[in-house]
């Protein structure tokens, strides 16, 4: 791999950029693997890169039935932060932000991470206590995060209305100041190129259509480009988790709904940090390029069309244009969905399933983004040891048997 | 925006007049007698399919009553609705499902 620098820029600008490499390779599929990932979105190439990174696993392919990130990973509103109420959650999200934080000089690859910081509004009595409570909590897991009052809000956001008058006023706010953003393309794109370059197979347009499971223990996959062997099985499919393990034989505690989110025409810059606003269920950034990120809820129902409904675009931007009075007049520009996993106590899945040497990644919702390099670190350490590490252990999906939940839809009050 | 009929006010609406509850026709398996894996079953684990889906719907801002529904989760089109105490769709449905997969090609369910 040649490394990206400023020097390999002057050197290309010589020849007019005509030398840049291909970021990865286009392999043809062997016909064995060590491990097999399906799915290369951010958690599937995280996961690939860290079992060759940390683990000394490099014979791995990573399959993908359309292109890579294209789904989820390019599809969320791209918020990173780890203000996470149960403990279990905070490790987990907290080292995925502390993997973002120097990501681009591991990768080589500049994501674009943002740690502009997060705020989290509290609207009512209940939630202003709900997020003292989480406050106190993170600090308790070495997490900073402050409560903020009315002012110091305003202060960090001149266009947000701090009018008591207002249907849901603004009673202070949950800021973790080291949360932000990153650029989602380039996280998969930086994980793609820097596995492919420790020898791991990224192979596109390869859509897996059985599982061949022996004595209980998986022996390969069927694929549209023909019959691969692997050692071990990962399996990172978001919303078509169910799909992977109904071929394997097992049913999963997972519903896929359909979230959407959607950008406004690019404005000056107004916006410099992320606003989540719960109560009324809307959040929003602003881009690089100007435009308002905004993201709201999620279908109530089983959905796989990567489409949303225009009754949620509604309810999102009429919650956002009594936040923020600036955006009455902006006009939208895109708006598009992705199919999320929810779980029963909306935490994720990470670890091994009753299929032996296969393991699953799933699970992440609504809020998978933020924790990709983190879950792509555990779910490798799982994969490569056979166990789940500790970050990993509390998220087996035997604790819907046991009832050992990790209670985020609580937590949070919404999806999140 | 789905369009949804309760079969039992008979009121034809937009879905914001409904409210999703998820999978239909999960046995109960919640008492003493039961184990922990058959608890899980019917407390988490659910189908989840690309394709046909059977689903209960209630009729929030109007009769006030839940009723099944199914529904194809890669087209939205509902096929028909139906009552909550049946243990499975009308014949009348299942015709429509038959037909309406045929016409359009997709298998009952797609498997990636």
């Amino acid at each position: 791999m040649k490394r990206y620098s400023v020097f390999a820029v002057a050197k290309n600008a010589m020849n007019y950029h005509q030398g840049w490499e291909r970021a990865w390779r286009n392999p043809e599929p062997k016909a064995e693997y060590d491990v097999v990932i399906v799915g290369a979105g951010g958690h599937g190439l995280a996961t690939a890169y860290y079992l060759a990174k940390n683990h000394g696993v490099t014979n791995v392919a990573v399959l993908e039935k359309g292109w890579l990130g294209g789904g989820n990973t390019g599809r969320n509103t791209t918020i990173i932060r780890s203000n996470y109420l149960q403990d279990e959650s905070a490790a987990l999200y907290e080292l995925s932000r502390g993997l973002f934080e120097e990501l681009s000089q591991k990768l080589n690859f500049n994501i674009m991470f943002s740690p502009r910081g997060v705020l989290m509004l509290a609207q009512t009595e209940h939630e202003k206590r709900a997020w003292m409570r989480t406050h106190h909590a993170t600090r308790i897991n070495g997490i900073h995060t402050e409560w903020v009052d009315v002012a110091r809000v305003k202060q960090l956001c001149p266009i947000i209305n701090d009018s008591p008058e207002a249907r849901y006023p603004i009673l202070g706010a949950l800021w973790q100041p080291r949360g932000g953003t990153a650029r989602h393309d380039a996280v998969a794109w930086g994980f793609a190129r820097a596995a492919d370059d420790m020898g791991v197979d990224v192979i596109q347009n390869c859509a897996v259509e059985g599982v061949d499971v022996e004595n209980g223990k998986v022996t390969g996959v069927r694929t549209s480009r023909g019959a691969i062997k692997c050692g071990k099985l990962g399996v990172v499919v978001a919303g078509h988790t169910s799909m992977l393990t109904d071929m394997a034989g097992f049913r999963m505690p997972i519903e896929s709904v359909a979230l959407q989110a959607l950008v406004s025409e690019p404005i000056k810059p107004c916006l410099d940090i992320v606003v989540m606003a719960n109560t009324v269920h809307g959040y929003m950034s602003q881009s690089d390029k100007g435009e308002l990120v905004i993201g709201g809820g999620a279908d109530g129902f089983n959905n796989y069309t990567q489409r949303g409904s225009f009754h949620h675009v509604e309810e999102t931007v009429t919650a956002l244009v009594e936040t923020f009075p600036i955006i009455s007049r902006l006009r939208m520009l895109r708006q598009w969905g992705g199919v999320a996993d929810m779980t029963g106590d909306r935490s994720p899945i990470i670890g091994k399933t009753p299929v032996e040497n296969m393991f699953v990644n799933c699970g992440w919702g609504t809020g998978g983004f933020k924790a990709t390099p983190g879950s792509g670190h555990c779910f490798a350490a799982t994969i490569a040891r056979g166990e789940p590490d500790e970050i990993a252990a509390p998220f087996a999906m035997d604790r819907f048997k046991e009832g050992r939940m990790i209670d985020e839809s609580v937590a949070a009050a919404v999806a999140h | 925006m789905l369009l949804l009929t309760c079969p039992y006010c008979g009121v034809t609406a937009e879905e914001t007049e409904f409210h999703p509850g998820g999978q239909a026709h999960i046995e109960r398996k919640a008492g003493t007698e039961h184990s922990d894996a058959e608890f899980e079953e019917y407390l988490f684990l659910r189908n989840n399919p690309k394709g046909v889906h059977l689903e209960r719907w209630r009729h929030q801002y109007g009769c006030g009553k839940w009723f099944n529904v199914a529904r194809d989760t890669r087209t939205l089109e509902v096929y028909g609705s139906y009552e909550i105490e049946a243990k499975e769709p009308p014949q009348e449905i299942k015709d429509r499902i038959a037909q309406r997969l045929a016409e359009t090609g997709l298998p009952e369910k797609t498997v990636n």
